[in-house]
This record gives C-alpha cells, structure tokens and sequence, in this order.
C-alpha cells in the first residue's frame, strides 16, 4: 500500500523537489536516456500499452489504447490536460508544483512514444504557481539539453508549450481543451471525429492527463508489466486520491488501488473530524453520484467496483459529508457549478442546470413546492434521459448529465430529508 | 511586427508568444493577459490590440474573452479577492468567509471597492479542497482562511499595500490547513490580478521576510 511512485520524490526532498538539480540526483531523466539511446518508439509505446494504465483525468480510458488510434499521418500533437477543476481535485496541482520535471519527463517519453516534435500543457489559470514552476521546468530542461533539438544526441527534436487557461471548467473536456488551444471559445466539439483522428489544428492528437503522463517516467524505466503487476488487473498501478470535506485528515493520498472505502476514510483520512458520523461521500469528483455508508463502505476502491456500484473514480476526487450536512444544500452547491460552467452551446444544458440550480435554491429558502421533486427529476430527465447509470445525454459533451448526479443521489438515499423540506412548507388551509 | 501601441517590453513579449504555436490564433489567449497588464483590464481597446497583433477580427477576441472569467471585461482592484465556494470549501465554511471579506472591504460580490483598491468575487473550485477553505489574492493561492483571517488578510493588504502579492507570505501570516505540504517559500508574486508567469510579465520578486 506505501508504494509510492508519483509522490516518493517530493516526500524524499522536501525542500527541492522540483529543482532540475533534485530531480536529476533521484533518478530524473533516466528513463528518458533509456528510451532515447536503447527503444524505438514502439517499444515505448508498448511499455506504455503493457503497463494498463488507465487515463488519470477522469474518463479512466486505457492510455494505450489511446496511444493506439493515432493514424500514420504527420504532423501530430501531443496534448497535456492540466486543467484540473473538477471540485474536490487537487491531485494535479501538487504533482504539476512539487515534481513538475517528472510531468516534463513523462512528456518527452510520450511524445517520442507517439513520434510528437511539438507538445502543449495547458494548464488553468488560475494555477499560477503550479505553472511558474512547470515553466521553470521546460526553461531548465531546453538548457539542460533534454527538450529542443537533437535531444540528448538521439536525433529526436520537441518544443512544449505552456498554455495557461483563464478560468473555464469545460476547458477540462479534451474537445474544448484543443478549441481553446486555438484560441476560440471552450466549446466541446462534437465526436466523432475523436481528436487522435481529427484533434489540433484538425491533426491527429493525443490529450492525456497530467497524472497519467507523470507515471511514464517509471513506467519505462521499470517496465510496463511491472506497472501492470501494481493492484487488481483493471486498476493497475497507484493513483492519487483527493480526499476533502468533513475528514480529520484532508489531503492527496497516492495508494495502490484496491483498499477499501472504509480503510481510505478512517485509516487513511483519520475518519470524520469532531466524531460526528459519516453521512454519504462523493468517490469521484462533483460528477459522480454518491456514496453512503450503509451500502459502500467495504466495496474496494477501483475503476469497475465503483463503476458496478453505478458511480465512478472520476478523478479520484473524494468530499466526505458528516452527519450534519444539510444534503440539499451539498446538491445546490454542486449544480450551481455545473450551471455556471455550462458553456452554452446545447439548450437542454444551458437551461436545464439552470433551472435545477433555481428549482434547488428556492427549496434552500423555504420557498419549495410539494411538485418541486418531480420538477427536478423531469428537468433531470430532459438532461440525462431515464437517469440511468452510465448517464444518457442529449447534450454534446458529459457537463449536463453531471448536474443530475447529485440530484439524483439526493432523491435516492435522502429523499425524506428533501420530502420535509418541500412539504413542510404547506400553509395549513382556514 | 507588433501592430500595437505597447511598451517595448510587452511587445517582446507578444512576440515570443506568436512564436510558440504553429498558428497565430493561438496566441490569442495568453495575449490578453499581456494586454490586461499594459491597460490595467481586459478594456475594448485591449481586445482591439489583440485583433490587430493576431489578424482576428475584434468580434473573434471579444467572444473569446467573454467566454472566460480571468478575462476582467471591467475594471479591477489592486487586490482582486477570489474566494471559492465550490462545494468543499462551502462545507467547511466559504460562505461566511466571503461575507467576513465582503463586508471587510465594503465590497459586495462581484464589484470593485469605490477607491479601487479591491474587487471581491465568488469562484468556482480552484484546487485547494484539502485546505478548505481557499482563497486568492491576484490568483496567488491562501489556504485555511476563516472569516476572522480573512477580515485581518484584507486590512494587511490595505495597510501594507504590497506591490508583489506573494503566496507564501500570506499564507505565513493568515493561512491554516494546507492541501499538501508547499515546500520552501517562494519569493515571486503577482503585480496585478493576471496570473504570475514569466511569459506576461507578471511573475516579480517580492519582499517577503
């Protein structure tokens, strides 16, 4: 379980981390002399395929099957997704500010994986420091000879760009990414064509997440299969948990999948803080339906089990809510995200979260209605129809049917909580 | 050739920002963090520049600067104050914590102060959620700020009136519970509310003790 393969080095060098000096004295580009001196691509690209590492950002899609859509066509581009704003989410943050040489690394293995010459971070805006630092990093890696021209004498070139987002969570969906890579709106695009076909600048592209790609530098170096070896077989390796909310001990856990949900929470996290009782979590950042404890406790912590479970790992985001927790207010909170980050350009979207996050509101303030839930499950319906799990959608990209998880969580274990609110406010009649 | 009327530093700026992509659309967006810092926001004449240095016209600017938050279509304080309300941050308080800062500043949500030394604003998640709850000053992040620390963070900004905003410095001074260990403390901040990358211009050396 102390496997630690993204976090070791930050926790080892406390004070320099993220130095190009620290890197390189605990093992830092040497991976990347490997696949540069001694593998073709393929064989990095096969490492990779071997180790079952599955996308860190969300979508859980094996990366090299990913890999494995690009068409024989150049010029391709490799794009890295460090626009981590899905709430509850801070895993990114710390790997992009305390080890940004090993996304860099990872980088330079992916792209020479995918015959890249020219890569792109795009990282939000308002991570500033964790960007100060990645910008350092590629300055420090162009003068160490690890990025450019020729690198390292192996005849392979690549640029990496920094690209800095402005404050957009759609920007997170890969289609909306490349659109603001080009400098338009963050509108999702409509797929297919998937980008490894018809990505930036309408060239094939690959977009992985920073976590994701952050693992490469030990997966060449180790060997795929090695990486494969690391917990159950379809959650292989470690991953970075998120962990927030009403816990004793809030924070980033990198963990080996495959503990379970109590062990994450009381072991791991120290239980609820003031010894209240836990109420219900969320496993997999704002999008996912809830958890509550008299069901989930003791399912293990991977992609399919909390899939089975009708949720999902997302990314690896976990808000923990105590006994106190007004739920309705947890919901609004939640929707009113998804409202505000619409990006517009499907109307069941645009006005359906809207309308929840108002419907929601109104109950919040004592002004709700008996007919309100059925409002909120119709509204819902018109998103996500027949509110199933994986979701439908009548929308371009998943931003809509995300809304509708916490509505329906709340529906599903507290609906007597929402019942009171709605019913209680009946003026008796005479 | 920089078709508009910025400092010889900005325009060296604007360059190697063109030169980083494959096509010059690209550079639309970082373009107008350069030119939020030559004219103090993201003004018409602003976006007209980025037009005129990109070859879009000024309604393809306009509709990528309205599409995103960080681009301040109004004027901005000194200090623009971002507190998250997002949902692990509002269970452990944030609502209380943007009225303490709100009422602080004699600002409501959303406005500027009317000497222009603050703008208050409600955010969506911006990755603290292990130290909730998180703020930002000029987007240099504060973390385990309750309303008392963030009433005392905005009287120390208004009475020591730093010109570099330095994360780590407030974070001594006001912040709690951080979301992971920070590491040494930085000594580079922000000039103003556009995030503090070399590339803009905007990551400078504080003062910090």
């Amino acid at each position: 379980m102390s496997t630690s393969i993204l976090t070791g080095r930050m926790n080892a060098r406390p004070t320099d981390s993220h130095t190009l000096a620290a890197y390189e004295q605990t093992g830092g580009y040497v991976a990347l002399r490997k696949a540069l001196i001694e593998m073709d691509s393929a064989a990095v690209a096969a490492e990779v395929k071997a180790s079952n590492i599955r996308g860190r950002g969300g979508a859980n899609f094996p990366t090299g099957v990913k890999w494995g859509f690009l068409p024989p066509t150049f010029p391709r581009y490799l794009v890295v997704n460090g626009d981590e704003s899905e709430p509850g989410t801070f895993k990114d943050r710390q790997l992009l500010e305390r080890d940004p040489h090993q996304l860099v690394e990872g980088v330079i293995l992916a792209a020479y994986g995918l015959e890249v010459q020219q890569a792109f971070i795009y990282i939000r805006g308002e991570y500033a420091k964790p960007a100060r630092r990645v910008e350092r990093a590629i300055a420090d890696a162009y003068a160490a000879g690890y990025l450019g021209r020729d690198i390292l004498g192996s005849g392979f070139d690549l640029e990496i760009t920094l690209h800095l987002g402005a404050g957009a969570y759609i920007c997170g969906e890969e289609t909306a990414l490349l659109n603001s890579l080009e400098g338009k709106r963050g509108e999702p695009r409509i797929k297919p064509p998937f980008p490894a076909v018809e990505g930036l600048y309408a060239k094939p592209t690959i977009v992985n997440n920073v976590e994701t790609l952050s693992n490469l530098p030990w997966i060449v170096g180790k060997g795929g299969t090695t990486y494969a070896g690391l917990g159950p077989e379809t959650s292989a390796g470690t991953r970075i948990f998120s962990v927030s909310g009403h816990v004793n001990n809030p924070g980033n856990f990198e963990v080996v999948m495959g503990l379970t949900w109590r062990e994450l929470i009381f072991d791991l996290c120290g239980g609820i803080a003031g010894g209240r009782d836990l109420k219900c979590w969320i496993p997999g950042g704002a999008s996912a339906p809830w958890f509550v404890p008299e069901l989930h406790l003791d399912i293990p912590v991977t992609i399919d089990d909390t899939a089975a479970e009708a949720s999902m790992l997302g990314s690896g985001a976990v808000v923990v809510m105590d006994e106190s927790t007004n739920v309705v207010g947890a919901a609004h909170r939640i929707v009113r995200f998804f409202s505000h980050e619409s990006c517009g350009q499907c109307t069941p979207c645009r006005e359906g979260t809207t309308w929840l996050e108002n419907v929601l509101a109104r109950i919040l303030d004592g002004r709700g209605r008996p007919a309100d839930v059925e409002l909120l499950l119709d509204v819902s319906d018109n998103i996500s129809p027949g509110l199933k799990w994986p979701p439908a959608q009548t929308t371009i990209c998943p931003l809509g049917p995300s809304a509708v998880s916490p509505i329906t969580s709340i529906l599903t274990h507290f609906r007597d909580e929402i019942d009171a609110m709605v019913g209680a406010l009946e003026v008796p009649v005479g | 050739m920089i078709s508009a009327d910025w400092s010889a530093a900005n325009k060296k700026r604007a360059e190697s920002l063109l030169a980083a992509y494959p096509e010059r659309r690209s550079a639309v967006m970082p373009l107008l963090y350069v030119a939020a810092l030559e004219h103090g926001y993201v003004s018409e004449q602003a976006q007209r520049d980025v037009a005129a240095i990109t070859g879009l016209t000024a309604a393809q600017v306009q509709a990528v600067a309205s599409f995103y938050t960080m681009y301040k279509r109004e004027e901005v304080g000194e200090y623009l104050i971002s507190v998250c309300t997002s949902i692990s941050c509002y269970l452990l308080g944030a609502d209380d914590v943007l009225m303490a800062i709100s009422q602080e500043t004699s600002t409501p949500d959303g406005e500027m102060s009317s000497d222009g030394m603050f703008s208050i604003e409600h955010v969506e998640c911006i990755g603290a959620c292990g130290g909730a709850p998180a703020l930002q000053v000029n987007y240099e992040l504060v973390e385990g700020v309750g309303p008392d620390k963030g009433r005392e963070l905005c009287r120390w900004l208004r009475d020591a009136r730093p010109g570099v905003v330095l994360g780590d410095e407030m974070q001594q001074l006001f912040g709690g519970r951080r979301s992971f260990d920070w590491g040494p403390a930085e000594d580079i901040g922000a000039t103003a509310p556009v995030p503090a990358l070399d590339a803009f211009g905007n990551a400078v050396r504080g003062h910090a003790k």
